[in-house]
């Protein structure tokens, strides 16, 4: 161990095999005072509400995995096992609400949690202390990045599925009778998924040899113009096909985007809703509906 | 008209006589000249067989420029003054989807799915106006 040395001395960057051998003892140091270290951080993210969405116990088994695997990071310098776990840990917490900032806030309350008890530790050797802290401060960041970044990495994960998922969700083309499709569209159309409908559709045309089109969008609130531009462009190529194309179920609001914007109404083909608009189909299809005889009773 | 020396190999498209319709079938992408050559033969034969129909086959296309757009409204304009109701047909999904979005929308041209359906609406249309009288 060297001398203290004074705070305006320069103090030359310890070397690696002094770095691993501070390392080596801050391990030893946070195995030692394991329990109480983990019982002061699980107090700490009470403290800060932080991990509301969580009971005690389940914060004090969470808060023991980190320390063990933050450890181990700090022990063997290598970082895989403590991704995988974040990752892991994210999985399981996301669902439960967790948000982003309190993930970061645990972790940076473990590292606050481990500092000052090395200082408390080393507060009689300023110098040494230093160095243990030389030697920790990059570990720690390291650290804190590491399940910080798994975290959020998860986050986009899981809203890239739930947008693939809604994308999917995506409009079955539905034959209900010789030469009609039926396309129900709902919720929320972006560019693309317009677009993507578009190319469904229209090969969907093809396959079914289909005359009539209806394309309800009940279940649809609003449309900026974009969206509606695509619409209409689907009206004019479905009619390249030789089919008619009818949309029904325009809300106020997406009748009002349509006639601002400026569309050719006269190119859109419209009735009020599905029902209104499948008769209509028929009509043009040389159906004619009748009912012959009362409902069949139930067996 | 005369070819400029354009690279692509000039094409005969065949037009072929079916009952009262003629039909053209385009088996690859023509050449600009090879259009106009092929709405010149289009109105030409409508006025000699008396056609009451003409239809434009499209399947093989696998892109529609404007010109070729522009060229085939007329077409349809042209063959309308003299007598005769003009369909595309084949018009595939990804074209058509191309096209709109160029705005070529081929408008006042009628279309149908196939051969087969121009056919038919030609023939109730043809129909139509003999139960009409004319």
């Amino acid at each position: 161990m060297s001398k203290s040395s004074e705070l305006t001395t320069v103090v030359m960057p310890p070397s690696a095999a002094e770095t691993s051998e501070l390392l080596r003892e801050l391990v030893a140091h946070l195995r030692k005072n394991r329990t109480q270290l983990r019982q002061e951080w699980a107090k700490r993210i009470t403290e800060a509400k932080l991990l509301t969405a969580m009971s005690q116990e389940e914060i004090f088994a969470e808060a023991t995995s980190v320390y063990d695997n933050y450890v181990e990071a700090l022990e063997t310098g290598t970082f895989e096992a403590l991704q995988a776990y974040a990752r892991n840990l994210s999985e399981r917490i996301i669902p439960r609400g967790v948000e982003t900032h309190e993930v970061v806030g645990i972790v940076l309350l473990l590292r606050d949690v481990l500092a000052r008890s090395l200082f408390a530790k080393y507060q009689h050797d300023f110098g040494l202390l230093n160095r243990i802290l030389d030697a920790y401060e990059p570990a720690a960041n390291r650290i804190a990045n590491t399940v910080a970044v798994g975290f959020v990495q998860e986050r986009e994960r899981t809203i890239r599925q739930q947008q693939e998922a809604i994308r999917e969700l995506s409009t079955p083309v539905l034959q209900v009778r010789e030469r009609l499709l039926i396309l129900p569209i709902i919720g929320v159309i972006d560019p693309q998924r317009a677009r993507q409908l578009t190319e469904q559709l229209l090969r969907g045309i093809r396959t079914n040899r289909a005359k009539v089109v209806v394309i309800d969008i009940t279940g649809v609130a609003a449309m900026d113009s974009n969206v509606a531009n695509v619409l209409v462009q689907t009206v004019e190529a479905s009619r390249l096909l030789g089919a008619t194309v009818i949309v029904t179920g325009l809300s106020p609001e997406i009748a009002q985007t349509l006639v601002t914007i400026g569309v050719d109404l006269a190119k859109m083909n419209t009735v009020g809703d599905l029902q209104g608009g499948i008769e209509e189909a028929e009509r043009l299809l040389g159906y004619k509906v009748v009912q012959f005889s009362d409902a069949m009773p139930q067996t | 008209m005369l070819s400029n020396g354009d690279e692509r190999q000039n094409v005969e498209v065949p037009i072929l006589k079916q009952g009262h319709y003629l039909i053209a079938t385009f088996q690859a992408a023509l050449t600009d000249e090879d259009l106009l050559k092929l709405q010149e033969g289009l109105v030409g034969q409508v006025g000699k067989f008396r056609s009451r129909g003409v239809i434009v086959d499209v399947t093989a296309l696998d892109v529609m420029d404007s010109f070729a757009a522009r060229t085939l409204r007329a077409l349809a304009h042209m063959v309308r003054l003299r007598g005769a109701e003009t369909f595309i047909v084949g018009i595939q999904p990804e074209v058509a989807f191309a096209m709109v979005q160029l705005g070529l929308t081929l408008e006042g041209v009628s279309t149908a799915l196939d051969l087969e359906e121009a056919i038919y609406l030609l023939d109730r249309r043809v129909k139509g106006a003999k139960v009409r009288g004319k």
